[in-house]
């Protein structure tokens, strides 16, 4: 059963994906894009990792469509023609595809109890023990039950810390961009004086 | 699309649950499925079907682009200061363990705050992503 789920999400991603290539019209494309993500939510639900289809859902579905749009807006809704040749383009992805569906064959099978990433640290996150400080080997068990926060704010903590930066780059580069066309364009006037130098209009 | 009157009650009685839901998926992300990132982004979705209806001058009355800005900063601050606080207190950079005097309890407090700063941050950049691509359209 789980298998013909499988089959029916992954085809109609490839359906998906065909549209996207094939639609000229931008904010379809758009559309099809966020259909893809909830689909992808959908295959990672499937495969248990409901934070991840959650996450997926939110930004993948719901914001980036809104920045999208937001873009088309600015740029116009139709995709133009390429007068170059497709041939090299393809040749490309199918030699990129064909290597990593080659390299899929060193990977352990999906799911053995004996793979690699489940003879590491995951046994200690599982079994909820945090090192404490100071003594050595003495553990203590949080007692959270979704083991993804456990994870992800506690033994993890450095990561998660590394993501929220990363975020906060996004911010800062899309300020950066926006503000500083915004000075170019008004030429004369010494940007401290601008209303938008601050970054804060 | 404030004239729509369909679009503005929907979007009325939506955006209080979706905020709801956000603090849900915050506080609950202990136990279900959520934290902080999850939160965060329901959180900005609620503002930008605010701002999507009532348009963006509304949308900036009631939560200024200084202040959203102001979140994406601070919360990468409460997130490393729970990590530097733990560090004066004798402990490891983020080890919450010493946070309190209970090391089970301070656990639970460390992730509460660190999920809090996660919130703060996605929230702020969200909706500061969303303002400067709303914006930039009516400045042409």
């Amino acid at each position: 059963m789980e298998s013909v789920v499988d089959l029916a999400l992954l085809g109609l991603l490839a359906v998906t994906a065909f549209g996207v290539l094939h639609l000229r019209n931008l904010v379809a494309v758009v559309m099809l894009m966020g259909i893809y993500s909830f689909l992808s939510a959908a295959l990672f639900v499937v495969l248990d990792a409901v934070d991840v289809a959650f996450t997926e859902v939110a930004v993948g579905a719901g914001v980036s469509t809104i920045l999208a749009l937001g873009t088309l807006a600015l740029v116009g809704t139709r995709q133009k023609r390429h007068a170059k040749s497709p041939l090299i383009p393809l040749l490309i992805v199918l030699v990129t595809g064909g290597m990593l569906v080659y390299g899929t064959y060193d990977l352990p099978r999906w799911g053995e109890p004996d793979n690699p990433v489940h003879g590491h640290v995951a046994p200690e996150y599982l079994a909820d023990h945090v090192p404490l400080a100071g003594d050595e080997g003495d553990v203590l068990e949080v007692h959270i039950p979704n083991i993804v926060t456990t994870v992800l704010a506690s033994y993890r903590g450095y990561d998660t810390l590394g993501e929220t930066t990363v975020v906060f780059a996004a911010m800062v580069g899309v300020l950066t961009l926006f503000v500083g066309s915004r000075r170019q364009r008004r030429t004369g006037g010494p940007p401290a004086d601008d209303e938008g130098g601050s970054g804060a209009s | 699309m404030r004239d729509q009157i369909i679009l503005r009650i929907a979007a009325k009685i939506l955006i209080g649950p979706i905020f709801l839901f956000a603090l849900y998926v915050q506080f609950h992300g202990d136990y279900g499925p959520g934290g902080g990132f999850q939160a965060g982004v329901i959180f900005a979705a609620g503002v930008i079907l605010y701002a999507l209806v009532f348009g963006l001058d509304r949308a900036r009355a009631v939560i200024p682009t200084a202040i959203v800005t102001w979140c994406g900063t601070l919360g990468v601050l409460i997130f490393a200061g729970v990590g530097v606080a733990a560090m004066f207190m004798g402990g490891n950079f983020l080890d919450y363990g010493v946070l309190l005097y209970d090391a089970e309890h301070a656990q639970h407090i460390g992730i509460l705050l660190v999920e809090a700063g996660v919130l703060v941050t996605v929230f702020g950049v969200m909706v500061t992503l969303f303002y400067s691509f709303a914006g930039r359209r009516r400045s042409r």
